[in-house]
């Protein structure tokens, strides 16, 4: 029952709004193709260039394939522990289930800063030297529960029957697993995969404190950015660094939209 | 159809598990719960030892004896001004993404087509996946002197904004990236509320206005709290935005504890001071509690 005049402002804020979210983002990708190394608006002209002189940059590939590896190892934690967590917790009760499932999503909840500074205090305490792998505990820590809510929001749509009848069928629990859980949870791992990259791929909070001397991609951006170095060729990573984390979480979108089996 | 029955030992294990359906969730969840305990956990343990030992001034070495020094050396200069500085924007930064998200939000609920709705959604929440390192640099561009936003001011008219690298440019990038956060709860708070009660009120003869005061902003305060949650204790925490967009008088928090594990290289009072944000935290969520926030997550 909004007035005309209300619907209008209301309007215009909505496009406002929109305009505050995205022209940040749109105007950084132009200037991925700024054909001058002057940070200046408008940009002169077009040009790729400065996406070749990235990828021809000996420390950036190093940033790149470190950040790459870390992405990719942290989701195969995240997907290990985050499904086991979820399998364990979807349908029982148990004293202490919600410290159990408190102590998963911590990680998100506290400032990166304080996750990773005690990282950080954990490796020094106990003279772990900083490498790829102490990178890619920090970043399981916070991937761990994606997995674990999309498989756990999965598993609490999917009607408990369905595993009922098959072990009334005769089933053993491996085969309830392989032929009714698993197709039934397969999507949202994948989407929770997804999900874990692109956190990973392109965190720098937690990553800083606990990399040491190495450079993932936000870290070496970070670094440029800091010392106002090789801007154009900062501006052209972070457009990759952009396309590589949204296009995960888009097909992540349309893998969860999948709903559960037997709703009820 | 599927494959044989299975094996007699199979099928024993099976039976037996059945029945055990704790033993199954035990191990199910042993493994990632000790993982947690004995590195997230154990990490955090860690953060609070480390506060309580201090560091050499000279070698950075931290050396092993009990002390609370780092937590009274917090107590002077210039700390307890970067402290109140931070509280007082992670304030600011939340009020404005409260009043920005609220409007917005409730055209999502009560404008806008549900198609619309959908692909705004989106559009609000996609950012939020956008590396925020990158999102925070945005802003370096478009502030720059040279950049966009004064090219535009020039376009219309107006004189120049000289905000880069001010206290003003981090509350405005710290709007920017924590606003979907809001944006979030309280959309979902607005969605409950039900179409009756609006039409209730018109019923008793409240103008919309009076509605809006009396009936939906109340219902609305979970959701503003939950989002207030986010905007709070991410702004505590952040050290990216005050170091790209802040300038020499915005030293927050994070920027502290950075900076005492990177150039001071005192690990101990980085700890120490690590641990005031968990404190805020702590009280505002108690805040927060009471006013519903954690029904509207």
């Amino acid at each position: 029952m909004e007035t005309r005049a209300t619907r209008v402002g209301l309007w215009a804020w909505a496009v406002l709004i929109f305009a505050f979210l995205w022209i940040p983002i749109a105007v950084m990708a132009l200037y991925a193709f700024n054909s001058s190394n002057i940070q200046s608006w408008p940009i002169p002209g077009f040009s790729t260039k400065w996406f070749s002189q990235a990828w021809n940059d000996e420390e950036v590939r190093d940033a790149l394939w470190l950040s790459f590896r870390a992405g990719l190892l942290a989701t195969l934690v995240a997907l290990a522990l985050g499904s086991l967590a979820a399998f364990g917790l979807a349908r029982t009760r148990f004293f202490g289930r919600d410290a159990v499932s408190f102590i998963f999503v911590l990680p998100i909840a506290l400032p990166g800063i304080i996750t990773g500074l005690a990282l950080n205090s954990f490796f020094v305490l106990w003279g772990v030297s900083f490498s790829l792998w102490t990178i890619v505990v920090g970043h399981a820590t916070f991937c761990v529960v994606v997995v674990y809510n999309n498989v756990l929001a999965r598993l609490r749509r999917t009607s408990g029957s369905f595993f009922e009848a098959s072990a009334d069928l005769g089933a053993t629990g491996f085969q309830t697993f392989r032929y009714v859980t698993f197709p039934v949870v397969r999507t949202a791992i994948v989407a929770g995969a997804l999900l874990a990259f692109a956190l990973s791929w392109d965190e720098i909070v937690v990553t800083y404190f606990t990399a040491g001397a190495q450079n993932t991609l936000p870290l070496l951006i970070f670094g440029f950015i800091r010392q106002g170095q090789n801007l154009p060729i900062v501006n052209a990573i972070a457009l990759v660094v952009i396309v590589v984390s949204v296009i995960p979480v888009a097909l992540a979108q349309r893998l969860t939209s999948d709903p559960g089996v037997g709703r009820g | 159809m599927e494959g044989p029955a299975a094996a007699g030992p199979l099928r024993a294990v099976s039976r037996f598990t059945w029945r055990r359906p704790r033993l199954v969730t035990l191990g199910q969840v042993s493994a990632p719960v000790a993982a947690f305990l004995l590195v997230y956990v154990a990490a955090l343990i860690a953060l609070l030892i480390q506060s309580l030992w201090t560091s050499d001034a000279f070698t950075g070495k931290v050396i092993h004896s009990w002390t609370l020094d780092n937590f009274r050396e917090i107590a002077d200069d210039p700390y307890p001004t970067i402290i109140r500085r931070t509280i007082a924007i992670a304030a600011a930064v939340t009020v404005t993404c409260m009043l920005l998200a609220f409007p917005y939000a409730y055209f999502l609920v009560r404008i806008a087509s549900r198609r619309l709705r959908i692909a705004l959604l989106v559009a609000t929440v996609l950012p939020l996946w956008v590396s925020y390192l990158v999102r925070v640099y945005s802003w370096r561009l478009l502030l720059n002197p040279d950049g966009a936003i004064n090219w535009w001011l020039n376009k219309l008219g107006l004189p120049d904004q000289n905000i880069a690298y001010t206290n003003w440019a981090m509350w405005l990038v710290f709007t920017y990236i924590w606003f979907p956060f809001m944006v979030l709860p309280v959309y979902a708070a607005l969605e409950r509320v039900p179409y009756s009660y609006i039409e209730a009120s018109a019923d008793l003869g409240a103008k919309g206005w009076t509605t809006l005061r009396r009936v939906i902003l109340p219902l609305a305060v979970p959701g503003l709290a939950a989002g207030s949650i986010f905007t709070f204790s991410l702004t505590l925490g952040d050290y990216i935005a005050p170091s790209l967009v802040g300038g020499p008088g915005s030293s927050l928090i994070g920027t502290v504890v950075f900076e005492n594990l990177g150039l001071a290289n005192n690990l101990p009072f980085a700890a120490a001071f690590a641990t005031i944000p968990l404190a805020i935290m702590a009280v505002y969520l108690a805040l927060m509690k009471r006013l519903g926030a954690f029904e509207s997550l």
